[in-house]
Formats: structure tokens, sequence, C-alpha cells
């Protein structure tokens, strides 16, 4: 589990994040939702440890990061796997030289065990013929998948995601958001998705987050979303053409229900 | 001015102490080593030498054309060629010429491995990337850099040669007898060790422009352009001090 009291972030003078409290479960698909320039990707590197909040702190099962000493800090690491937006595989690695550099860095096995590791990663994210690809040679929804085959190659407690579905079409971004939420189920991890794609929301959203303008105006799960009173995450929810429709259901739905 | 150069050079220094320390991995580390010594060293032969062989070529000529009185003696030509290409073209001249290839080659490379996440994608896996990144690339070229010190050595002088084999503007005799005369083995040594100094700025400057690179493609192109010419003025500014420390 992971743990964020009262973080509040500054960048040049200018206030980013206020007083954010969030808790995001062992086992589930924890979502961060809200606008772009909201304040969540910010959010997330505090939460990663890329960025240092200037009040409050985060707590991973208990420990507070800004307590932990260098050594923990680099152990903490190696429990954190990262997805990001961009997949930032490197360019010179095949997709199994990708997937086993965190195994070469860091795991105690063999080169047997470690390539053994890798191609059951690859295949657990459905990529077992891409092995001698480049990253240049296969499509965006393969590099994610690659990313995740990464991420999750030294079996981590954590897992974050940041925008994993931005340039996919919908019916990769929903495999990908199955794939994660597979993955988070079957492993046990504390996974943190950063997106604004409210497919994903519905789909694995079992804890969200809303951030809006750097303040937590709402947690929920994809079951209480539709019936928020907060305005600022009902203006998000039901910006698009397709959700005012469903927004227009629902209300027909509570008037006849209250008649 | 005064004030952002001095905060430039601390940030060069902390930086350098992040790329100085003891790598995760040795295996690794000595894999990385001889893939950059490969990739900078070895690739950077055939331009080191196609380069000496002209230049060689030219000095000899400029020499033989230009030294024309009577009380000079005729072998004057090969021992000038040699004196220049030892003194100054086979180190400063070769490592300025470097700097663009393998200067913009590092500063890219690592500024686009910035601008795509790459670094930060480490740096979340516990690996210090500076060191992982940049240490192999460094140490690859200062270790292989004197050897493409004495071959652009050697290979001016063919460039000489050549000019007296295949023209009647001087003898092969008095070429040869040239740039054997009047010989100071330390002169090869003082290009090397200059080489080696030339190399390190080469490489750390390039890394370090790349590594801060913040934002996107076109970052990436300025860093690369700030990285040659900040190692090239730094490449001749280091050049005076060590002329005046290791010659007088």
């Amino acid at each position: 589990m992971i743990k964020a009291e009262n973080v509040s972030k500054w960048f040049d003078g200018q206030r980013i994040l206020y007083d954010i409290n969030a808790t995001f479960e062992t086992g589930k698909t924890n979502l961060i939702i809200g606008q772009s320039g909201s304040g969540k990707t910010v959010f997330m590197k505090c939460l990663i440890g890329l960025l240092h909040p200037e009040e409050g702190q985060i707590l991973y099962d208990g420990r507070a990061i800004r307590n932990m000493n260098n050594d923990e800090r680099r152990q903490l690491r190696t429990e954190i796997g990262m997805l990001f937006q961009g997949s930032a595989l490197f360019d010179n690695e095949t997709v199994l030289g990708n997937v086993m550099f965190p195994l070469k860095m860091f795991s105690p096995l063999s080169h047997a065990g470690q390539l053994e590791r890798a191609r059951f990663c690859i295949d657990r994210v459905g990529l077992s013929n891409a092995d001698n690809k480049y990253p240049s040679e296969i499509s965006g929804g393969m590099q994610k998948r690659v990313a995740i085959a990464r991420a999750i190659a030294l079996n981590p407690k954590y897992l974050f995601c940041d925008e994993p579905n931005s340039g996919l079409d919908p019916k990769t971004s929903i495999l990908i958001d199955e794939l994660l939420s597979d993955i988070t189920h079957e492993y046990g991890m504390t996974t943190i998705i950063n997106t604004h794609d409210m497919n994903s929301v519905l789909g694995i959203g079992e804890n969200i987050v809303f951030i809006n303008r750097g303040h937590c105006d709402w947690t929920g799960n994809d079951k209480t979303i539709f019936r928020s009173k907060s305005q600022s995450l009902n203006d998000f929810v039901f910006a698009s053409k397709l959700f005012q429709e469903v927004k227009l259901v629902l209300e027909r739905e509570a008037e006849s229900n209250g008649k | 001015m005064i004030v952002s150069s001095i905060k430039t050079f601390g940030k060069y220094c902390m930086f350098m102490t992040q790329v100085f320390r003891i790598p995760d991995k040795w295996r690794v580390f000595f894999s990385n080593l001889l893939f950059e010594i490969n990739k900078l060293g070895v690739d950077s032969i055939p331009l080191v030498l196609i380069i000496s062989l002209f230049i060689g070529a030219v000095i000899c000529i400029q020499m033989t054309l230009n030294i024309v009185s009577p009380l000079i003696p005729s072998y004057s030509t090969g021992l000038a060629t040699r004196e220049i290409l030892l003194l100054e073209f086979s180190s400063t001249m070769m490592c300025l010429i470097l700097a663009g290839k393998v200067g913009s080659n590092i500063a890219s490379e690592i500024g686009t491995m910035r601008v795509t996440e790459q670094i930060d994608a480490m740096d979340i896996m516990g690996i210090n990337s500076a060191n992982y990144i940049v240490m192999p690339k460094i140490l690859g070229f200062v270790l292989f850099v004197p050897v493409l010190c004495v071959f652009s050595m050697f290979f001016g002088l063919v460039g000489g040669w050549f000019i007296a084999e295949f023209t009647s503007m001087l003898t092969v005799e008095n070429y040869i007898f040239g740039i054997q005369s009047f010989f100071n083995e330390w002169y090869v040594w003082y290009g090397i060790i200059k080489t080696v100094v030339f190399a390190f700025l080469i490489t750390s400057i390039a890394a370090f422009y790349g590594y801060y690179v913040k934002g996107g493609a076109l970052e990436v192109g300025k860093a690369s352009t700030n990285a040659v010419v900040s190692s090239s003025i730094l490449i001749l500014l280091a050049d005076v001090i060590l002329t005046k420390l290791l010659l007088e």
C-alpha cells in the first residue's frame, strides 16, 4: 500500500499540489485522473520519489521515503516498475534486451535463468514472436507491452503507469488496460495508473483519485464515479458527448425511480 | 555571464562526481566499455587515416613550396612536416575534428535518451544513469585516443612520403632523412598526453550537455552544437596550458 499524506509541491514559488491525501491499495488498479495540467504527473513523480514534496510525506507500506537512507532508497527502486508515457524503451536493445536489462543489473539469477524469466515476461504480454525486434520495428501498442514486460521483470511490488493509453487506438487501449489489471491481480501489486482516459476509468478503476488544480477533489471507484456530487469531477467526467448522453440516461433513470 | 559560467562549472563538477562512481555491475561495465571503444574509437580510425594522409601530404607540399632559400637544407621539408604533425596536428587538430564527430554523437545520443525518458527509466530502476551511460564513453575514448594519435602521426608522415614518391617536388631520400633528423621522442609523448586530456574534455562536456537536455528534438540539436563549440574552445585553451607546461 502506498499512502500520500498532506503532500504539497511548489515550483519557483508557484504551488502545484495542495495537501493531497490519498491511499493506493495493494492488489488493486489505482487510478489518478484529472485534466491536463491538473498536477497529476507531478503528484505521480512525488509518489515515485523523482520529485520531493516540500510538505507532507509518501509512505510505502509504512516506510516514509524521506526517512530512507541511500541503500533503502536503492532497495525500494528495485521494488518499483514503471511504464512511461512514451514507453522509454532502449533504442539500441532488442525487445529481449530491453526486458533483460533490469534482470542483468539486479537479478541474482544466472544468465540462463535471466533469459528464462525475460522470455516468460515477454510471453505474458503476448509478444513471444518479437524477441529479436528493435523498438523502432514494432508498433506503439507492442512497445507499451514490451515496457510492461520490462516493468514486471523483477516482480515489482509497486507498478506505476504514466498515461499507458496515450497515442493508442481504443481497441489496443482496452488490451493494455486488461493486461495491467490482470497483472496487478495475478501478482498482487500496488498499481498506480495516471490517466485521463474515461474508458480506463470505467474498465479498471477499482480505486480512483481525482486531482483538480492541484487539489484532491474526490476519491472513489468506477461504480461511484457517476454519482459523485463533486462539480469539478462531473465537469471532467461528462466533458465528452458520449458521457453527456450517459448523464441524461442516468438523470432519466433517477427521475423515473423518484416517481 | 560570469555567475552563470561558475554555476555551469559547478553543475559539471557535480555531474562528474555522479559519473565516476563504482559501477553497479563490473561485467556490464566492461561490456559497455568495449562497445564504446569500438563505437567511439575504432569507428573513428578511417576518418583519422584519411584526414591525416591528406593533411600530411598538404603540409609536405606547403613546406616544399615555401622553404626555398638555398641556405636551408633540403631535408628541412621532412623535418618541418614531422614537427607539425607530432606537435600540433595529430593531437590538437585531430581532436578538434573528433570533437565534431564524437562530441556530437555523444551529446545527441544522451540527449535523445533524456527526452525519450530512457534516462528516467534507468533512474527509477535504481541505476546510477550518469555512471552507467557516461563512464564507459569517457574511459573508452580516453583509452583508445592514444592509438588514434599514433595512427594520425604515422599516416600524416605517409602522406608526405606519397608527395616525395609520386611528384618531383622533393626526393624520397631527403624526405626520409628529414623525418629522421633531430628526432625528440618526448614530442610523441607530448602529443599523446594532450590527446588524452582533449579526449576527456570532448566526452565529458558532450555527455554533460546531453544529460541535462530539457525539451525535445530542437534542444537535442542545440545541446549537440553547444557541446562541440564548448569542447573546441576548451581544447584550444587546454592546448595553450599544456604546451606551456610540457614543452617549456
